[in-house]
């Protein structure tokens, strides 16, 4: 009898190791992936270069080398702020879905962009700034307010946040700032010239100090993910269960609103609006590796550099010389994955 | 059946005659109100017509209507003054019944002509037309219904698997949507920021442009589409119930609910590509018509005339009553008091915040 119940315990013990491996060698797997794409997004471009002259660049810098200036003027802050804004975003998105139960919660749909996007056009229009770092703290402004709004509102009501209400209020902030913004692009041509370029989302044309004013947020934003992770797990359950097992909903909903707006307002200064890589990445992440949210956060943190930088790498080559926005061609990409996705799941669990 | 007897009629207990009764005093209230809305619409249209740049009186612009008019307020009249009254009351019409219809047949409130992927596709196809293909007027409705049709037919054979379930039509519509949008903003990025502009007013539902021509395409279209949608008006009420209950009553509900929403879709796409995405109007007309008729299910007419009314005098409300002066497109309107609307009824809501 004790002989065969410790057989069985090693069989699920050994059956948790194996996932646990396969996990692991996944997301090994995902970081060289990751290293690649940036490797790509050094080198390729309308100047394509070895990675000898890369490495040279970064680390034997030469006085008036053009190659070595692109690569440390370009190449290089496109690709750090497409790392920090993918991972960001991919992140928000997960914890969205998490708290949410939504799977189709992501920033863009819940109005946050929507609000970022307000923001920064009142900063073009009455604080007339006009370089993207200026509108850092405006679009976390507008990101932040956005968010409060959607979590406040949609959380009313006698059965709390139910994802169709959530979804909903999303859509109704997003309709209640589109004619405020559409009035000042309206009575400036300039402000529309500005606006249009931000407001596509891209990695080009983000200097690198925005980076540099940002980070600390994004760090921020990384370690809540890690503490939301085990809540998250619980909540799945429903708030009833989570708090059966001893967890504070409310808790959870309200650390996982800070993160969001964190993480949210991050990657809006940094990119601009980005849409689908937020809603697609934690769905990616779940087909690997199940719907265990440590699991799923850390995949996003490699996979939405991943999408954002091989987004912005496709953009320089598909139309070359010209080159396409990475919010745009990430949208191309990732609304064909997230229609397979939608139709290969079984609906009740999407 | 032990219901109390409200009526005036002297102690009708029959159940069979307080039914009538109180289908009758629906009926008779419908049509109070349908005939209300009708009058206020008449009055919306030739106030419109009364105010402007020009300073034309009631009298001048009634006496135009009625071909007595000098030629300045023949001009205004004809060519400026009653194209936009009318695109306003032929696009709020078609709004307002899409809205009812996709109300009562979905009984999902993100199922609104946005999500249904038919707005995005229509302002793809008309920004397309207008920057790229360079056309106006006529062609640009024209470009806007395909675009509308085709995008809805896309999210159609998408999401189609076996039958049409909620989530993965909205799923698919956020997809495609994002598709769009990303197209959308190459297409604003790379034009003149001049015609950026323009195609920025027709994106958020502006009537101010329209000419006979535009209207007479997509007039037909829509009139055509209201006649049909009166002729299996009647039977609606039989798609609120649900799959089986209307089984059981002989209907094959999974397939006269994608007629509607066929029917629902060429509406949108009709009144999108004569007065762009006007926002919220097939969202809030079906409800208001609703509570004023009381009772009626679908209340099909009186959704068509509210949406009608609320576009006329959301561009009224655009053109003259905003401060400073400043006159917007009808959809920024719309918008600005929809949206705050749409807020109010889901954080006041009920249960579920499913029937907003």
């Amino acid at each position: 009898m004790s002989v065969s119940t410790t057989a069985a315990t090693a069989g699920v013990v050994s059956g948790v190791r194996r996932r646990r491996m396969v996990r692991s060698a996944w997301l090994v797997a995902s970081v060289l992936l990751l290293v690649v794409v940036v490797v790509a997004s050094l080198t390729i471009g309308a100047r394509p270069l070895s990675f000898d002259e890369v490495l040279g660049a970064l680390f034997a810098p030469r006085h008036g080398d053009v190659d070595q200036v692109v690569v440390r003027e370009l190449r290089v802050p496109r690709t750090v702020i497409g790392l920090m804004a993918g991972a960001a975003l991919a992140l928000v998105g997960a914890i969205l879905q998490g708290v949410t139960r939504n799977p189709i919660a992501d920033p863009g749909l819940l109005g946050i962009n929507a609000g970022a996007s307000f923001a920064v056009v009142l900063a073009i229009s009455v604080f007339g700034i006009v370089s993207p770092s200026g509108f850092v703290w405006f679009a976390f402004a507008g990101a932040a307010l956005a968010a409060v709004i959607v979590f406040v509102v949609g959380s009313r009501g006698r059965d709390g946040s139910t994802p169709v209400k959530l979804a909903l209020t999303g859509a109704a902030v997003t309709a209640a700032f589109t004619p405020l913004i559409t009035i000042v692009l309206l009575s400036s041509l300039d402000t529309l010239n500005q606006f249009r370029f931000w407001s596509v989302g891209a990695l080009v044309g983000r200097p690198l100090d925005t980076a540099g004013a940002v980070w600390p947020f994004l760090v921020v934003g990384i370690l809540l993910a890690a503490i939301l992770a085990r809540r998250l797990n619980l909540l799945a359950l429903g708030d009833d269960v989570a708090r059966g097992l001893g967890d504070r909903p409310a808790v959870t909903h309200a650390l996982a609103a800070v993160a969001v707006v964190v993480l949210a307002g991050t990657a809006t200064a940094l990119a601009g609006p980005i849409a689908l890589i937020g809603l697609v990445v934690p769905h990616v992440a779940r087909r690997i590796t199940g719907p265990d949210y440590r699991w799923v956060l850390a995949f996003c943190l490699t996979l939405g550099p991943v999408l954002l930088l091989s987004a912005d790498v496709i953009g320089r080559v598909v139309v070359a010389p010209a080159e396409l926005e990475a919010g745009i061609v990430s949208a191309f990409i990732g609304a064909p994955l997230l229609i397979a996705i939608i139709r290969r799941a079984k609906l009740a669990g999407v | 059946m032990t219901t109390p007897v409200i009526g005036d009629g002297p102690g009708t207990t029959d159940a069979a005659s307080i039914v009538a009764e109180g289908r009758h005093r629906r009926r008779r209230r419908a049509v109070t109100v349908t005939a209300v809305l009708a009058a206020l619409i008449v009055v919306a249209v030739v106030v419109s017509l009364s105010l402007g740049a020009t300073g034309l009186g009631l009298g001048d612009a009634l006496a135009a209507l009625v071909g007595r008019g000098d030629r300045l307020s023949d001009f205004v009249v004809f060519r400026l003054r009653l194209p936009r009254a009318t695109t306003a009351v032929l696009a709020g019409a078609a709004f307002g019944l899409a809205g009812s219809l996709f109300q009562s047949t979905l009984r999902n409130p993100l199922a609104s002509p946005d999500i249904l992927g038919v707005t995005a596709g229509a302002s793809f196809a008309a920004v397309f037309a207008t920057l790229i293909l360079r056309v106006d007027g006529p062609g640009i409705a024209v470009a806007a219904f395909a675009g509308a049709l085709i995008v809805a037919a896309l999210m159609w054979a998408l999401a189609w698997r076996g039958g049409l379930v909620g989530y993965r039509f909205v799923l698919i519509g956020v997809a495609l949507a994002a598709l769009v949008q990303a197209a959308l903003g190459y297409l604003i990025t790379r034009a003149d920021v001049r015609d950026a502009s323009r195609a920025l007013v027709w994106t958020v539902g502006g009537i101010g442009d329209t000419s006979w021509p535009a209207i007479g395409v997509v007039g037909v279209a829509i009139l055509g589409l209201l006649i049909v949608v009166a002729g299996v008006s009647r039977r609606m009420p039989v798609l609120q119930l649900d799959d089986d209950s209307a089984r059981s009553l002989g209907v094959d509900a999974g397939r006269a609910r994608a007629g509607v929403i066929v029917l629902g879709v060429a509406l949108v796409a009709a009144g999108t590509a004569l007065a762009g995405p006007v926002a919220f109007v097939a969202l809030v007309s079906a409800p208001i018509a609703r509570s004023l008729v009381r009772g009626g299910a679908s209340a099909l007419a009186a959704s068509a005339l509210v949406g009608s009314l609320v576009v006329l005098v959301a561009d009224l409300v655009g053109q003259y009553a905003l401060p400073g002066g400043i006159s917007v497109p009808v959809g920024i309107v719309t918008g600005l008091i929809g949206a705050p609307y749409l807020l109010w009824l889901i954080a006041t809501g009920n249960r579920k915040g499913s029937d907003g």
